[in-house]
């Protein structure tokens, strides 16, 4: 099956054979290795991608059902320029270790942000619950974002 | 694989009508877990997310297809309780009601609403719509009585939902957590109650002498309230398995069933 | 904290991760996202049982599949048929009998994973299940023993007043690392091969291997890659050899990438512990003897259990003078999954019983607990109750109690959200069901490798005209040592362009694992000395003294600038560090096998509803001594981090065994903390001098797992009052079911 999809902006195509996911295609197809595979059943969220406006587990998409979707990647958050606010505020607290959680996390705090600029640190954590981080024990990724949520009220 | 992708209604139908043995995707929260770490490889899906008609919801009729994000803004307080629990912000955003029906599993989120309410199933297929309630749909542990040739189009809700409602769930972490016990109750202004319990029997269980005790009591007293969760506790039918035991959920079946009552009243 | 004002990004700066930027925009190269041209996938065919007979293994239907390229087991190893971190006893795949569940049997090298997948399944295998030897206390009582220490200290005979008895255990705890196993294979067209390997220690990978692969040492360079963190799980080889092998015979790069499940059962875990315990004291609380029996459950294959259970051992008094010990120390051989290498690496264990025993101990002398603790703690000049060895160096363990007990508390609970309650969103649990506790705990641990290893790394400096470079074997799992020895390097040099570069196994000696709180002070050791290598070597050259950005100087002039100083080729220096030696111990497992401690204090705060087992963890603060802090946001970080993976394994974190097979080797069942399970830490950085790490560094990433389990779970204690006696706490426990 041939797919078309938006993704980060571009008319991108893709031909799946079988029920790969979304994650699968980006990575291997796609040469968008960004979004990662940790736990492929939608319990970490490092594979988080917005599609057509709602942050999910790229592993839990069946690809041939994107057909048609707009689909923005990490990679398509920021470019050699500049950084994403919500990039700038983990890089700048420390947010980031081993790094495997963080496109996960970075996706799914700028969807965030973009639907509530100005979170309060509960929100924060709720929305975020569904992203494990494994090193920082989520407190740098915290104090960042909640620097970022005071810099935008 | 075939896929196909239809704009409405029928269009789904006429396609599963066409292959059966078709397998049915909404949210993929559930499906894709098989794929990906099961080994499942279906030959063809029928894929119900393009259906508009299905994500509709108002207070008397939820769309299979309603995400439970959407359901936020949902008519019913339990209804908006039980969403913020399931799975995770992304899971939500994805996974319907529908999933949770078809799946049919003893954990799934939103059938101790359904249960607790004697929600209506409404399925379709290209012959036309048929209804059944939730204990005749769901018979068993991930199993339903919806056919191969029939889509699960939505939950249909009583006339008269009580306002007085609460839903728990407990879980070994703070979020994003299969239930090791939930629950929903409702609390009539007449003093009917209904309560139902996941996670603690093959499929959700509504405690019926629990329900009846507690229903005659216009004012429950705290002995009340004891004996309410006394019978929920001896009336659950709960197993040990690696997520908890069936003395854990038993205990919890009272405590939480009592809990929500008090809540109700 | 003092920061080096000469040069920009030195040590004590918050310098930015140099990682960061691209871990951030998605571009940064994990080993699973390597590519290879015309590379193939590998496939493991594993053991479905805890024991078994190989009855018939024919690969004959997987080799006719079309895309598969290779079908390996074990008559195909053309060397060593087994290798081991310590002793080489693991097969590198199954010969007749396997020992556990998830044992690789046969490996498959196709065109894409689904092929692979498939041509798995096509293997015809028949097992034989047989009868499993799964507990801990039989394997004991039947010497299947990887090593057993039966240490004693001090007078036999004395006895105290007041006894307290105590049985505990710890459940195995995954390292959960986010990035799964995965390595790339890339043979050489001249019949070696270079591996991209998921390690922690790319030279005990290359001595692994190669005996198994049967090459010349030039022929198999292993380099190191983009971990998605490790924790220890990644110091035992995984794929490795599967990898290097399909390589070699098919002649085309082979890449693995395990899947979640496949990680679980692919790597060590910590090992799960049963722990009885006998402390005795006088009647003022003085501490007269301590007796336990620890049984640390290797599972099938030796992996580190010895250095493990050694750890458990030595440090299973705690940081308290005893004069009379007896502890017997068991690291067993069973069929359930290997147990190896995790963040803590056997203190953990001992940790979580000796210190609730002081608590009881507290308890039944009407003492406060941390009272005990200051009465009977280590210090400087001290021994160590087990081994004997003096405490040549700063232990401030009285400031870690004194700062511990100085931290503020955090509010009282004056919250109805959820999010502040136990159970969550799950709306469990009202306010008025909530009972708040406090525990505190003390942990002690050996940095480094001990027991008389010989432990060095080598590091090449190397100046250029735009500024020096690293070049050292040392993995970075995550944790920022990349960061800060080049902050090591700016501050040694007087440069503020440092560059790292990895170099594989054939360019550069040992770095030694990255594990045991070690890198810092020894990959920062071995900087630091080729740093004022290279630099004396270019100020004698030039009669300088001193350098910089520009070039060298004397007396304030420019006399060369780095072009200058680069005109014949970039000037390099090659140092090889070593830490002061220890010593094996003597038949009584005594001796001076450690070479440095590093000490940490925990304070928790719980909130319990007791009546439904549910717990919050509110806060877990922590006063630790880190010798130097060479970048702030790196220790907070690893710190936090550290902390957290304590909360873990104190309430929700266990791998569950039935029958030697996992029941949740995935991310639905086995539980990480959640951002809404995360406590505050608010913490203490104690910087005694003496450490010797470059500028007094320590390393510090082991004590936050170590003393932060047994604190949460004392305050649960406080709470409720129950015994709670293993962990991880489940709700059954604390309701008493």
């Amino acid at each position: 099956m041939d797919l078309s999809l938006k993704i980060n902006g571009e008319d991108r195509h893709a031909s799946v054979t079988g029920s790969e996911s979304l994650l699968t295609v980006l990575r291997e197809y796609l040469a968008l290795p960004g979004s990662k595979p940790a736990c492929e059943q939608g319990e970490c969220g490092s594979c988080t991608v917005i599609l057509d406006g709602e942050a999910v587990c790229s592993c839990l998409v069946m690809a041939a059902d994107a057909e048609g979707s707009v689909v923005t990647t990490v990679e398509g958050l920021s470019d050699e320029s500049s950084l994403h606010p919500v990039q700038e505020a983990m890089l700048e607290a420390g947010g980031v270790q081993c790094g495997f959680c963080t496109p996960g996390f970075v996706v799914a705090a700028a969807h965030l942000f973009e639907e509530n600029p100005s979170p309060s640190s509960d929100e924060i954590r709720e929305e975020l619950s569904g992203n494990i981080c494994r090193c920082t024990g989520y407190g740098a990724i915290l104090r960042g974002l909640e620097a970022l949520a005071e810099e935008n009220a | 694989m075939q896929a196909t992708l239809p704009r409405d209604l029928d269009e789904a139908l006429q396609a599963l009508d066409a292959d059966p043995s078709a397998k049915l995707l909404a949210g993929g929260t559930d499906l894709m877990v098989e794929v990906n770490l099961g080994g499942y490889r279906p030959d063809s899906v029928v894929a119900l997310r393009r259906v508009e008609a299905l994500r509709e919801f108002d207070a008397k009729r939820i769309g299979s297809g309603a995400t439970y994000r959407r359901l936020e803004q949902g008519p019913h307080k339990a209804l908006a309780e039980l969403r913020r629990t399931v799975g995770s912000p992304q899971i939500r955003n994805a996974g319907t009601i529908g999933g949770n029906l078809g799946t049919a599993s003893p954990a799934g989120d939103a059938l101790p609403f359904l249960a607790a309410l004697d929600a209506e199933i409404e399925l379709a297929s290209v012959a036309g719509t048929r209804t059944m309630r939730w204990d005749e749909f769901i018979t068993g542990v991930k199993k339903n009585a919806c056919q191969p040739n029939e889509i699960i189009t939505a939950a249909i809700l009583p006339e008269d939902v009580p306002d007085r409602q609460a839903f728990a769930k407990i879980g070994v972490r703070n979020a994003m957590v299969i239930s090791t016990v939930s629950a929903c109750l409702f609390r009539a202004e007449d003093g009917t109650t209904t309560i139902a319990l996941g996670s603690v029997a093959p499929t959700p269980l509504r405690p019926r002498r629990a329900e009846a005790m507690i229903s005659a009591e216009a004012h429950p007293s705290e002995a009340a309230r004891a004996e309410f969760a006394r019978l929920v506790s001896e009336e659950v039918m709960p197993i040990t398995d690696h997520r908890s035991t069936e003395a854990y959920r038993r205990h919890a079946s009272g405590v939480l069933a009592r809990r929500l009552l008090e809540r109700c009243l | 904290m003092t920061t080096d004002q000469r040069v920009k990004g030195g040590i004590g700066e918050s310098t930015i991760r140099p990682d960061g930027v691209a871990k951030l925009q998605g571009d940064f190269a994990f080993l699973n996202d390597l590519f290879a041209e015309g590379m193939l996938h590998g496939a493991t065919l594993r053991s479905p049982y805890a024991k078994a007979r190989i009855v018939r293994l024919d690969i004959a239907p997987a080799l006719a599949m079309p895309g598969v390229h290779a079908v390996l087991t074990h008559d195909d190893v053309p060397g060593d048929k087994t290798f081991g971190l310590v002793d080489a006893d693991q097969p590198v795949l199954a010969h007749e009998i396997t020992n556990y569940w998830g044992e690789p049997v046969a490996i498959v090298a196709a065109d894409d994973p689904e092929t692979a997948r498939r041509a798995v399944a096509a293997i015809d295998v028949e097992f034989e299940e047989l009868e499993p030897l799964i507990d801990s206390e039989e394997a004991v009582a039947a010497g299947e023993v990887f090593r057993e220490m039966d240490l004693r200290s001090g007078d036999q005979e004395l006895r105290g007043e007041v006894v307290v008895e105590g049985y505990y255990e710890t459940a195995m705890q995954d390292q959960a690392p986010l990035g799964t196993e995965a390595g790339l294979a890339i043979p050489d067209g001249e019949g070696g091969v270079d591996l991209y390997a998921p390690t922690q220690w790319v030279h005990a990978d290359h001595e692994q291997i190669l005996p198994c692969l049967g090459l010349e040492p030039d022929q198999l360079r292993v380099h190191p890659g983009g971990l998605g963190g490790a924790f220890g799980s990644r110091e035992d080889i995984s794929l490795q050899i599967h990898a290097c092998l399909l390589a070699l015979r098919t002649g085309r790069p082979v890449k693995f990438h395990y899947d979640r499940g496949e990680s679980f059962i692919g790597h060590v875990h910590r090992h799960p512990s049963r722990m009885w315990y006998r402390h005795e004291a006088d009647a003022e609380g003085n501490l007269v003897r301590v007796e336990a029996k620890l049984i640390l459950d290797g599972g099938a294959y030796a992996s580190t259990t010895g250095p493990v259970l050694a750890n458990a051992t030595y440090f299973a008094v705690g940081p308290y003078k005893v004069p009379s010990v007896a502890i017997h120390g068991f690291g067993t051989r069973t069929n359930n999954p290997p147990c190896g290498a995790m963040r803590g690496f056997g203190a953990v264990q001992s940790c979580f019983g000796s210190e609730a025993q002081m608590d009881k101990l507290a308890a039944a002398l009407e003492m406060d607990p941390m009272e005990l603790r200051r009465k009977n703690m280590l210090v400087q000049g001290d021994h160590m109750p087990t081994s004997g060895q003096r405490f040549d160096r700063p232990l401030p363990t009285d400031k870690v109690i004194e700062e511990l007990l100085a931290m503020p508390l955090p509010p009282a609970l004056d919250s109805d959200d959820p999010r502040h309650l136990p159970g969550g969103t799950g709306l469990t649990t009202e306010r008025s069901s909530v009972k708040r506790g406090v525990g505190y705990a003390l942990g002690l641990k050996n940095l480094m490798f001990s027991e008389g290893f010989d432990d060095s790394t080598e590091v090449r400096m190397i100046l250029n005209p735009a500024g020096a470079e690293i070049h050292a074997a040392s993995v970075e799992c995550g944790q920022g040592m990349i960061n800060a020895m080049q902050q090591v390097g700016r501050t040694v040099l007087g440069l503020s362009h440092v560059a790292w570069v990895f170099d594989d196994t054939s360019l550069i000696g040992s770095a030694g694992s990255t594990s045991a709180s070690r890198q810092t002070p020894m990959t920062g050791g071995a900087v630091y000395a080729a740093c004022v290598g290279l630099r004396d070597k270019v100020l004698e050259q030039w009669d300088g003294d001193d350098l910089s950005d520009d070039g060298v100087h004397k007396d304030g002039e420019l006399v060369a600038t780095l072009d200058q100083v680069c005109a014949d080729g970039p000037v390099e220096f090659l140092a090889t560090y070593r830490h002061p030696p220890t010593s094996p111990p003597d038949e009584n497992f005594h001796g001076d096998v450690h070479v440095d401690f590093g000490i940490a204090g925990h304070r928790a705060v719980v909130d319990v509803d007791e009546e439904l087992g549910l717990v919050r963890v509110i806060s877990v603060d922590t006063v630790q001594d880190v010798g130097k802090v060479l970048n702030p946001t790196s220790v907070v970080g690893q710190m936090e981090g550290g902390t957290m993976q304590g909360v873990g394994l104190a309430v929700m974190e266990e791998i569950v065994l039935r029958d030697g097979k996992m029941l949740n080797a995935n991310f639905t069942d086995y539980l990480l903390p959640t951002f809404l399970d995360a406590p505050t830490v608010d913490m203490v950085l104690l910087e005694e001098e003496g450490g010797f790490g470059p500028f007094g560094a320590k390393g510090i990433a082991e004590s936050p797992t170590i003393s932060s389990t047994p604190a949460i779970v004392a305050a649960i204690r406080n709470a409720t009052g129950k015994p709670l006696t293993r962990v991880p706490v489940r709700p059954e426990d604390i309701v008493g079911l």
